[in-house]
């Protein structure tokens, strides 16, 4: 049956199973492939969106349970605050290597900042352990965190 | 920031047309000389210069670098972007002769070309053993060099002046008393008419602007926001998405199928049965997943189907018992194991492991009637090319190959079965289709990193110093497979890198490999790759003999290594940078390792604390490197981090296993991936060095892993003599 979803503020109808996972919405049937495929099982993060601004897994998150929800992926991060910040500090930084878990990482550290300022590095292990990196680039990822969390506590 | 500075995928320039134009101008021809350093010189190709191409629109005074009329310069990237920051490091090492700011190029995937795009060092176009950098080393900052000098000369012409008396910098020439520039784009026409110049003077490292420094990388914009195109990430107009279910076991068949409810989910297209493999084709991956469970696979599982790991371990464990290949041999070990004051054995082991790239297998096919078109992420790009040509009956030339971003490589993409299994499906399939590999067949249907087993002797006089030196080793060899011709008497330079020329002064040495092919299960390069078993066993045992000398580990280690000061040098710092000798809490312990493979000198302590319950946490590691020439050293310390949660990942987690003829292991459940809350501090200290680069991608896996090792035997007591880390062994005991 038809879905619409909203996705980065624009709504899309689209005709597949209720329990299609969005990642294959968004991937295959919208051609927003910035959202990656990693496991299918949410043990890795790399598909991570935003769903009404927490991070979700959208590998195993059916199009029938979005409802009018609003998505946000990676393609559109950018354009919130903190989704900014943790552009900057990854490059900043130069967290990335092959890359293909960034989008993911950086949805979940985005989701991170928005929601706390002061990330101690016990918050980044709960919030960021979700994700693998197989680059290995977490000791970056975590000085970006902080680094983008102390622009946000100075930008107010 | 320029976003889309990565020329990519379909949207791409047609490659394999700019790569005929290239094809028929000059280009530098690099090749091995037959005493093995690098020859470089200059030809005509056969079909002499193209006037059209030559004329107007474009400078490509070879095969890496184009500049069009408008100042864009173009470098084309004969190594692949996975990660290790080639499209980097690359583009600095041209952009340092051709004198262009790198915030200014753009660069192409080169098309498959073993002509003009093979790694001189190995012979063949592909990225791997940490060759890029060695390999482009001299050929590129040479088209770089070649290319600024027929600019200078073009517009030395153009001015009527001497052309000493003028200078390449930023894109433009100056000549130097008038002042007078032109731009590069300007001088493109008569550049392009310039004789090309047989011998360039390339600049002096104190004259370095680029090379040395922190240059930011230029993949990464891309990849923040979600821009960059990975293979996966190909989309042809009306593609197809398929994924598919191979024999459980390695060499078994389809014997039935039933796919009446596969078929009836939506958005399916049809069903592709292979002989040893059924693919599902639908609109989207959803629609083909869903499929695939539905499907009803009767296999026929072959010869392999009672096949186990104990089946592997116990027939490499036998193998040496046997004489092998002599891969070394120094004085007479025999004999003097036979005058050892104290005399040390051991036997080690290590696991096959999978490669777990984030990017999971995929490759997009259009296979028309006269032609075939290919999208992918690959190390190995002429060998898809050739693969697909085989499978479909096709000339070579008439398969296109479009490169992209690799979502990691590890190996696993120097490696063609992936694009081969994707033809075989498209042959079948009307229109474009992309396979993609769910993680489980990622995982189960892997080349996997060999199993090895190790069996070592050694002597020691009465000083504790080893005299004798008796090293036998069984197990896979990829080269053997992967290029044949490399694969001499019984030897290969792969599987005896890091057990052969050692840094340490061993008066008696005898070192002796069994190639054994493991039935049924695929083997295959992965990070560091030999010496990724090599190094762990040769530290592990020489940590082993400075424990029978009772001797400490690092000064046992630089006593015998007063012949290798690069190795002697990086053992000190990195063990004077972790305080080596301090005292730690209990439980905790340091280890140590210290090795030269990839050309690149390393040392690392590793500082682990094991729990009551036997699990292992890596606290921190020290780094010491010397890897020559630094091109970038935000990319070398990158790599060193990287390579190090690599090995740690392998140590603490890495194991395939075979049970039934079928891998145990299926996602990141039960092959698990090292994660932030364990991740160590690591600090890299890197030496200052001229000589030449070494490779980086890889030396940190390799040497991490006896460090842990090392660090477990000093917290614990515990010897480890097969990975991974068993953590039940290391229980502390009531």
């Amino acid at each position: 049956m038809a879905f619409a979803i909203k996705v980065n503020g624009n709504t899309h109808s689209v005709d597949v199973d209720g329990d299609t996972p969005l990642l294959w919405v968004l991937r295959d049937v919208l051609g927003m492939t910035g959202t990656k495929f990693g496991c299918g099982m949410a043990l890795c993060g790399a598909c991570t969106v935003h769903i009404d601004g927490v991070p979700a897994r959208s590998c195993i998150t059916s199009i029938d349970s979005i409802g009018s929800a609003e998505i946000a992926t990676i393609e559109a991060i950018g354009a919130s605050a903190a989704g900014a910040r943790i552009q900057k500090a990854w490059l900043d930084r130069e967290v990335v290597q092959c890359g293909y878990c960034q989008s993911g990482q950086i949805m979940s550290a985005s989701a991170l900042i928005a929601s706390n300022r002061h990330p101690t590095d016990s918050d980044i292990d709960a919030a960021m352990s979700g994700n693998i990196c197989r680059c290995g680039t977490y000791l970056r990822i975590r000085e970006a965190i902080k680094q983008a969390a102390q622009s946000s506590a100075q930008g107010g | 920031m320029i976003l889309d500075r990565i020329l990519s995928g379909p949207s791409g320039l047609d490659q394999s047309a700019s790569a005929n134009s290239i094809s028929r101008r000059r280009f530098l021809q690099v090749g091995a000389s037959a005493g093995g350093g690098l020859m470089l010189s200059l030809r005509l190709p056969s079909a002499g210069r193209d006037a059209a191409a030559a004329g107007t629109d474009v400078f490509a005074p070879n095969a890496f670098i184009r500049i069009a009329t408008d100042g864009q310069v173009v470098l084309i990237m004969p190594y692949v972007e996975m990660g290790q920051g080639t499209y980097t490091s690359i583009p600095m090492l041209i952009a340092e002769e051709l004198e262009v700011d790198l915030s200014e190029v753009r660069l192409e995937h080169a098309p498959p070309n073993e002509k003009l795009y093979a790694n001189p060092l190995l012979g063949v176009q592909v990225t791997g053993n940490s060759n890029a950098i060695r390999g482009a080393w001299q050929p590129l900052r040479q088209a770089g060099a070649v290319a600024r000098t027929m600019l200078v000369l073009a517009a030395a012409k153009r001015w009527n002046v001497d052309p000493v008396t003028c200078r390449a910098q930023r894109g433009e020439v100056l000549h130097v008393p008038t002042t007078r520039r032109l731009t590069y784009g300007e001088l493109v026409a008569d550049a392009a008419q310039m004789p090309i110049p047989n011998n360039v003077v390339l600049k002096r490292p104190e004259d370095f602007k680029i090379i040395g420094t922190a240059a930011k990388r230029l993949d990464t914009p891309a990849k923040v926001n979600g821009t960059a195109v990975y293979g996966i990430d190909a989309r042809p107009p009306g593609v197809k998405i398929a994924t598919l279910a191979q024999s459980p076991v390695f060499g078994g068949r389809v014997k039935r199928v039933d796919d009446r409810a596969a078929k009836a989910v939506k958005g399916v297209h049809q069903i592709v049965r292979l002989d040893d493999a059924v693919a599902v084709v639908a609109d989207h991956m959803g629609a083909a997943k869903k499929a695939l469970a539905a499907l009803m696979i009767e296999w026929d599982d072959g010869p392999h189907a009672k096949l186990s790991t104990e089946d592997v371990a116990q027939e490499l464990r036998l193998a040496t018992l046997n004489s092998g290949a002599v891969a070394e041999h120094i004085g007479d070990a025999r004999g003097a194991l036979a005058m050892a004051a104290t005399k040390v054995d051991a036997t080690y082991e290590v696991p096959f492991l999978a490669h777990a790239a984030m990017e999971p297998m995929n490759c997009t096919v259009h296979a028309r009637k006269d032609e075939c078109e290919i999208w992918i992420g690959t190390q190995a790009i002429a060998r898809v090319q050739a693969e697909a040509a085989r499978v479909t009956g096709l000339p070579v030339d008439k398969v296109v190959v479009h490169n992209h971003m690799l979502g990691g490589g590890f190996g696993r993409r120097l490696e063609s079965d992936g694009a081969a299994r994707a033809v075989q499906i498209a042959l079948h399939v009307d229109g474009p289709v992309k396979v993609v590999w769910t993680r489980e067949e990622d995982i189960q249907h892997d080349m996997y990193r060999p199993y090895w087993f190790d069996r070592f002797s050694a002597g020691l006089d009465n000083n504790g110093l080893p005299i004798a030196w008796e090293h036998r080793f069984a197990g896979s060899s990829v080269i053997a497979r992967y290029l044949p011709p490399a694969f001499k008497d019984g030897l290969d330079p792969d599987s005896t890198e890091g057990a052969i020329d050692l840094v340490y002064a061993l008066p008696n040495k005898h070192v002796e490999y069994v190639r054994v092919e493991p039935p049924g299960v695929p083997t295959a390069f992965w990070r560091s790759v030999g010496p990724s078993h090599t190094v762990f066993v040769v530290e592990s045992f020489m940590d082993e003999l400075a424990g029978a000398a009772k001797q400490d580990p690092v000064a046992y280690r630089l006593a015998l290594l007063d012949k290798a000061p690069r190795a002697k040098a990086v053992l000190a710092l990195a063990a004077e940078k972790a305080g080596w000798g301090q005292p730690l809490p209990e439980r905790v312990g340091r280890g140590v390792s210290v090795q030269n493979v990839f050309a690149t000198y390393m040392a690392q302590v590793a500082e682990v604390e094991v729990s009551k319950d036997g699990a292992v946490r890596v606290r921190r590691v020290v780094c010491a490197v010397d890897c020559g020439t630094v091109i970038n050293p935000d990319t070398v310390q990158a790599q060193v981090q990287s390579a190090i949660i690599f090995g740690i990942t392998a140590a603490l987690h890495g194991e395939i296993t075979l049970k039934d003829g079928r891998v145990q292991q299926s996602n990141f459940d039960t092959y698990q991936m090292l994660r932030m809350n364990e991740a160590p501090a690591i600090e890299v200290h890197i030496g200052r060095s001229f000589e030449p680069p070494g490779g980086m991608g890889e030396c940190g896996t390799s040497c991490i892993v006896p460090a842990v090792a090392n660090a477990i035997f000093a917290a614990t007591g515990k010897r480890l003599r097969k990975m991974p880390v068993d953590a039940a062994a290391l229980k502390q005991p009531l």
